[in-house]
């Protein structure tokens, strides 16, 4: 358990998770301004230089820079880090859209721990079998084929990238009739 | 009892105590078990306080400083059964600096040499060694139920004394401890002759505990009732383990991620299908959802399911829920939704006890679809629901009004509202008048939590209403010391009371000072309490352990600042031994 680090050596430890985007950028700000554990500063107000004996607060545990809000039982925070599947503890909601279904969905890809799971929330949420399993490459079922838009604008094919690359990188998913594929520019 | 009795009541009792041999009475008394009637049949008479502490068994501390190890073993000579609690709940939370205290040695050195008979434990946010450990594992020869809860300072070292030495154990049940891990081995510690277990939770490990020596212990353990598997347990091990103890109520999984594989899935499904006894099932750390199916035919058993862990979908979360239509108890992540929660209020009708927790609890947006709605759902539809603890971005006074409505038989109702100080989304107004239902209607409620807008208005609500409340949890709320006022003058029953980031201050907590010996404790962070005030409230009142815990500057230097943190409780130990530098008692 950490205890009395100096302010300074936290800092140079601190984790980014520096995925680019809005939300991320406001969470950034707001712990720039109050949201590291500080061991005992003396020009703090008190509120909020308190010691912590988690290292928690370099994953970005706190909340505005307030310590312990929302009330959430560190061990249950610290549990769920570490069962977390993919990259690292936020979110990374993407809306996945698929030719013909009426509505589109939002997932969270931090959820998934590859490809095979992902084809598996596929299933589940549009109700269809075979989304082009990306270890077995069999025509026969690649009457869908899943494409993301990735941070350049681009469109991907679903598979092509190692996981965590595709998670950083994917902004948005559709799931695409194959007889589609002639509408979007897919890269290669 | 005579109709007409001319002799006075004193008299009479004593005549009535006097009229029964010792044994008559010690057997009369091991009938009445809960402690508050232990209690009051000590205070009868003299006679009978002699007799009841000799044959008291079990005892509940709720704070470990209230008394001293010395003044319990002194009392009471025969305990079998100890449970003791240690640091203010708000520990939970980070909030109670690292070494504030709680250590569990001063207790069982005592224990060891007044209660060699000791057979029971339990500890609740204690600090624990491995010295500890190891002096209860050799100190009583018939020990058998060791349950710690929030504990901490202990590894996996400390546990393998225990499985050495403790030849009749039946329980090790570790939930929610932070366990250094120094080897997996210590679950061979256990001797082959062991074969007395009954519970065995070890979800708080982190490391990896040897398969085929949990499943050999397991096997010859037919007593095994509850068996919890920590993280490290992958999903291929546990239809091995599951088949060896087919009595088993109470399961929890390890990992329940794998690929996904035909063959792993039958073995899991068949083996489940096998588990005739189960009711509860937790764990589901990591989840692949193509495997939830093999469960499917436990479903209609089960009274109790923690969700809480499991990364899963809506979806799939009522694919598996609506099966339950048993269910008492339901833990849940947010990604249920209100939909999902709509799912549950068709389905288990004799749902009890509801937890949501916050998948995303720092992030800035709701990006997951839980509202008031699924609350309101859920307290329309099931009947029974008496507990509850929500964690939503948003709510109304309209629906705390249904709610209030729909389930006046509440307990326990735990609000938190992500954002502090929200107000209701719709009118824009504080939650006052909502809370304010909920404590009206709810005549038995005992443990309440409120968040959102509040002002000072709410705590008259709750001190005129709650008359059953024993424990209130409040933060970001509230306009002055009124406030603070209403709820101690109020709340009769009121036992725990904890305040965060309220502008509460020194008027009340002076005012209502003698409220303080009928509670267990108060907990004030972030307030508006001054040094000099609380120097006062302990002058005023001997009876109470006053602790002022400041880690940033010398509180005293500067007596009109608020102190950052404030524990105030009962005590006949007096001030503690044990603190640290940044803690001073008053």
């Amino acid at each position: 358990m950490e205890k009395g680090v100096p302010a300074g050596l936290l800092e140079i430890t601190e984790l980014r998770l520096g995925l680019p985007g809005e939300r991320d950028r406001v969470l950034e700000e707001k712990k720039g301004k109050k949201g590291k554990k500080r061991a005992f500063c003396e020009d703090e107000d008190g509120k909020d230089g308190e010691e912590d004996d988690d290292v928690d607060d370099e994953l970005g545990r706190v909340k505005d820079g307030v310590v312990g809000w929302p009330p959430i039982c560190s061990y249950r925070q610290k549990t769920k880090s570490s069962c977390r599947n993919g990259g690292g503890v936020r979110v990374r909601y993407v809306k996945v859209s698929m030719d013909g279904a009426p509505f589109l969905r939002k997932i969270d890809l931090n959820m998934y721990r590859g490809y095979s799971d992902l084809s598996l929330a596929f299933r589940n949420i549009f109700g269809y079998l075979r989304v082009g399993d990306i270890s077995e490459k069999d025509p026969k079922f690649s009457e869908y084929k899943p494409i993301y838009e990735d941070k350049d604008g681009d469109w991907m094919l679903v598979g092509d990238v190692p996981w965590e690359m595709f998670t950083e990188s994917c902004r948005r998913l559709r799931i695409m009739k194959s007889s589609h594929s002639t509408e979007v520019d897919v890269e290669a | 009892m005579l109709a007409v009795d001319p002799e006075p009541r004193s008299n009479r009792i004593r005549q009535m105590a006097s009229a029964f041999p010792e044994e008559v009475l010690e057997h009369v008394f091991s009938f009445v078990t809960s402690d508050k009637d232990r209690n009051a049949v000590s205070l009868v008479c003299k006679g009978w306080y002699r007799i009841e502490r000799f044959c008291r068994r079990r005892i509940f501390v709720g704070n470990c400083y209230a008394v001293s190890p010395a003044i319990v073993t002194r009392r009471f000579p025969e305990l079998r059964a100890v449970e003791l609690k240690g640091k203010p709940h708000f520990a939970d939370f980070n909030l109670v600096p690292y070494d504030w205290g709680g250590g569990v040695w001063p207790w069982i050195s005592a224990m060891a040499e007044a209660y060699p008979q000791l057979e029971e434990l339990r500890l609740k946010r204690m600090v624990v060694t491995d010295e500890s450990l190891e002096l209860l594992s050799r100190a009583f020869g018939n020990f058998r139920v060791l349950v710690m809860v929030s504990c901490e300072g202990f590894s996996t070292s400390g546990l393998a004394a225990v499985a050495a030495n403790c030849r009749n154990l039946r329980v090790l049940d570790l939930q929610e401890n932070y366990v250094e891990d120094q080897s997996g081995y210590w679950l061979s510690h256990f001797p082959e002759s062991c074969t007395s277990l009954e519970v065995l939770n070890l979800a708080c490990l982190e490391g990896e505990v040897n398969s085929s020596v949990l499943e050999r212990l397991v096997a010859r353990c037919p007593n095994l009732r509850t068996l919890r598997l920590n993280q490290a347990v992958p999903l291929e091990k546990l239809a091995n383990i599951l088949r060896r103890a087919p009595q088993l109520v109470d399961l929890g999984t390890g990992a329940f991620a794998a690929d996904p594989r035909q063959e792993l899935y039958s073995k899991l499904a068949n083996v489940f299908e096998g588990s005739k006894s189960l009711k509860s099932l937790s764990g589901f750390w990591s989840v692949v959802p193509s495997y939830l199916p093999a469960i499917y035919s436990v479903c209609a058993g089960l009274t109790s399911l923690n969700l809480s862990y499991a990364t899963i979908q809506s979806v799939e979360l009522v694919n598996l829920i609506s099966q339950c239509h048993n269910l008492q108890r339901l833990l849940v992540l947010d990604y249920i939704e209100d939909s999902g929660l709509d799912a549950v209020a068709a389905s288990c009708k004799d749902l009890q006890e509801l937890r949501v927790f916050p998948s995303d609890p720092y992030g800035v947006e709701q990006l997951v679809s839980l509202t008031e709605r699924g609350l309101v759902a859920v307290s329309a539809g099931c009947t029974k629901l008496h507990s509850v603890l929500y964690f939503c971005r948003q709510m109304t006074n309209a629906a705390l009004l249904a709610v209030a409505a729909n389930r006046p038989n509440l307990i326990r109702f735990r609000l938190c509202i992500i954002e502090p100080r929200t107000p209701d989304y719709l009118t824009q107004q504080s939650l006052d008048v909502g809370f304010g239902a909920i404590v009206k209607s709810c005549q038995d409620l005992r443990r309440l939590s409120v968040s959102g807008l509040l002002t000072d208005l709410v705590f008259e609500y709750i001190g005129a209403h709650a008359k059953k409340l024993e424990m209130l949890s409040v933060a970001f709320a509230g306009e002055s010391d009124l406030g603070l006022h209403h709820l101690l003058s109020g709340c009769k029953s009121l036992r725990k009371l904890e305040i965060r980031d309220c502008p509460f201050g020194n008027k009340a907590l002076l005012a209502n000072a003698a409220k303080f010996e009928t509670m267990r404790s108060l907990w004030m962070s972030s307030c508006a309490v001054s040094f000099g005030a609380c120097k006062l409230l302990a002058q005023k009142m001997p009876r109470l352990n006053v602790e002022v815990i400041d880690e940033v500057g010398r509180p005293d230097s500067l007596p009109e600042s608020s102190v950052e943190k404030l524990y105030v409780y009962r005590t006949v130990a007096g001030p503690r031994s044990d603190m640290p530098d940044f803690v001073c008692t008053l």
